[in-house]
């Protein structure tokens, strides 16, 4: 051929990819997907709530292959879960069954059962401890740390069933204080299945609100309960545990609880809200009634969970902050689809910007046509 | 891992739901079919909802053109081949005309398509009137209601601003007298050979979910007034300075030194084979 095509994207794009693979290498140490496991938990537990794929050995490698960047691990894994055919779906979960590890609640200061703090960083003082650099330098020092500790509970023989407790709401709806409801037992509506269409279900709601960014849904519950919306919430029980998921016999024709297998368990976070609202009597008068917002995600995402369960009451009432507004909540809060919109536009737009240009240019013209 | 995906990425459930509701999009020409996008390997805004209708129809026998902005080089365009390539091991072209599929954003080839050939169009924001009710639920039913008033307010009130039918890309059109559709941002100069074309042309957009189409034969038309005409960008006096084509859509260059305008062929591919074919003035 006697003339050679305006080349580069190709070679371009090769070179920008090794570029990134020697700023993952060049200060000579990887990352071993074990450290990643038993050393970034918190961040593991929230790339697998907003990617909604649960499986902690994953997301520990596309951690490791996203350099940390979560929008870019929560990128691979939902992209991943793409290409996985859907076998089977799980029986229903009951999280009266979960097996605690962190229990709180807002409102009442007994409940049956007490408060179990478990494992959080809401007591710590949020100083930069120093003394783990020593750690690093004396590997005995974590593993004295942790023979003296599990000592301590044997001597103390708190060792340890699971923990299983009744619902704190329970304790008001028995008194008749909290809004009844029929048990809904309708089949989901699953949101990647089918495209979202409003109004939308409960099902769908719920489920966009656990794969949401963390970052997002905070920030639009906080909004919430700020100033741009009406709901101010009391966290009636903050649960942190293992739930177990089971599946129906695939072969069997016999379905119920005691053919069910037993598949794993899953750690999450749920959070009931006791939320305010005034009801109208069949006299006429108001009176108040208290309702619930509902929020759980994958792993201990505290924040993102109450956050999640004042943005569920919001989109289950009426009101004129976007907040309860289901298409601004439900369109924006989603990680692979506001990072990938917003980053596109670092793509050409020469097109589109010839465009506009020739727009432009013509009416600075004054109105003259061509 | 590398090599435990199934032909063109998607388990064949999920191609299957894809290419049934292009099917329902190829029956109401216009109607934006809702769809379960899936999460791609490439980011949401950057060609999935092209791509996800690319790979829930592409066979062994089919060949791939892709371009961004008019070129095969752009680097997204180059990155997305690579994707289709690595997944089904397909051949790729450059040639419009050796293509079976060419997925693009933002631009129709010069040359035109045959009846053969499907072209797939990246859609950023698929709703037309979604400039004038922000509300998904109300713009559904506005479809449903052929309730058009806004698309048409629009261009209304920049007559009135400006005195002339302004806006750049994306303009809306008619498909087949029923549907207002946006066209994805491809210049005003392409939306005329969106009429009556003969190929197949599918609009994909990933993010919001919806699959539309314009089935072969089938009347289009930009919306415009009577006494205010549809109007395509200016590219009288425009001359390619590699190849002499003066009718194409136009790349706006500068000359470092000069400071002088001058303009190319912004369907890359295009001029390529005018200049191989001793087209060019230069040649």
């Amino acid at each position: 051929m006697a003339y050679v095509a305006v080349k580069g994207g190709q070679e371009a794009i090769g070179e920008s990819l090794k570029r990134l693979e020697y700023e993952r290498l060049k200060k000579g140490r990887t990352i071993e997907t074990r450290a990643i496991e038993s050393g970034l938990q918190g961040l593991i537990d929230q790339v697998m709530s907003e990617a909604s794929l649960y499986d902690e050995a994953l997301a520990a490698l596309a951690i490791k292959q996203a350099q940390g960047n979560p929008e870019e691990v929560v990128f691979l894994l939902r992209a991943f879960r793409s290409t996985l055919p859907r076998k089977y779906y799980s029986r229903t979960v009951e999280s009266h069954e979960m097996a605690l590890t962190r229990r709180i609640s807002a409102s009442f200061k007994d409940i049956p059962g007490g408060q179990i703090l478990g494992a959080s960083p809401d007591y710590s003082h949020r100083l930069i401890d120093f003394d783990l650099k020593r750690e690093e330098a004396d590997p005995f020092i974590p593993k004295r740390w942790l023979k003296a500790y599990l000592k301590e509970i044997e001597e103390n023989e708190v060792w340890e069933t699971p923990l299983k407790y009744p619902k704190v709401m329970d304790y008001l709806r028995r008194e008749g204080l909290m809004a009844t409801y029929e048990a809904d037992e309708t089949e989901p509506e699953d949101v990647t299945k089918e495209a979202l269409k409003f109004p939308s279900k409960r099902s769908q709601r719920l489920q966009i609100l656990t794969r949401g960014q963390t970052g997002a849904v905070t920030a639009l519950g906080y909004a919430s309960l700020r100033g741009y919306g009406s709901v101010h919430p009391t966290v009636g029980e903050l649960r942190v545990g293992e739930l177990p998921i089971t599946i129906d016999p695939p072969f069997s024709e016999e379905t119920g609880e005691e053919e069910a297998y037993y598949i794993g368990s899953i750690r999450v976070t749920e959070v009931e809200s006791i939320i305010p609202r005034a009801v109208k009597t069949p006299s006429g008068d108001y009176e108040e009634e208290l309702d619930l917002g509902y929020g759980i995600c994958y792993g201990q995402n505290e924040t993102k969970a109450i956050a999640m369960s004042i943005l569920d009451r919001c989109l289950e009432e009426p009101g004129e902050a976007p907040t309860h507004d289901e298409e601004f909540v439900l369109y924006h809060v989603d990680s692979v689809e506001a990072t990938g919109f917003i980053s596109h536009l670092k793509l050409p737009h020469y097109v589109t910007f010839q465009s506009k240009l020739d727009s432009v240019r013509k009416t600075k013209k004054g109105g003259e046509t061509q | 891992m590398k090599n435990a995906y199934n032909f063109a990425f998607f388990d064949e459930g999920s191609k299957k739901e894809i290419r049934r509701a292009t099917l329902k999009a190829v029956a109401i020409p216009g109607y934006q079919v809702p769809f379960a996008s899936r999460e791609m390997p490439i980011a949401r805004g950057w060609g999935t909802g092209g791509l996800q209708v690319t790979l829930s129809l592409i066979n062994q026998g089919d060949v791939i053109k892709v371009i961004d902005q008019g070129t095969d080089e752009s680097v997204n365009a180059v990155s997305i081949k690579n994707l289709i390539q690595k997944t089904t091991g397909v051949d790729s072209t450059i040639d419009t005309g050796k293509a079976t599929v060419v997925q693009s954003r933002h631009r129709i080839p010069e040359e035109p398509l045959r009846e053969e050939q499907i072209i797939v169009l990246q859609v950023p924001m698929p709703e037309p009137l979604r400039f004038v009710e922000s509300s998904e639920y109300k713009t559904k039913r506005l479809h449903g209601d052929g309730e058009y008033s806004g698309a048409w307010l629009v261009l209304f009130e920049k007559i009135m601003k400006f005195g002339k039918m302004t806006g750049g890309a994306a303009h809306p059109v008619y498909v087949h007298d029923r549907y207002v559709m946006s066209p994805s941002p491809i210049p005003k100069y392409d939306n005329p050979r969106l009429d009556h074309s003969e190929g197949i042309q599918l609009f994909g957009a990933g993010r919001e979910k919806k699959i539309y189409a314009i089935p072969p034969y089938t009347k289009v038309v930009s919306l415009a007034f009577d006494d205010y005409p549809f109007e395509v960008e200016n590219q009288e006096g425009r001359v390619c300075h590699l190849c002499g084509a003066t009718d194409v859509f136009f790349d706006e260059l500068e000359d470092e030194l000069t400071h002088e305008v001058y303009y190319q062929c912004n369907d890359s591919s295009y001029c390529l084979k005018r200049l191989n074919q001793g087209g060019g003035d230069n040649a």
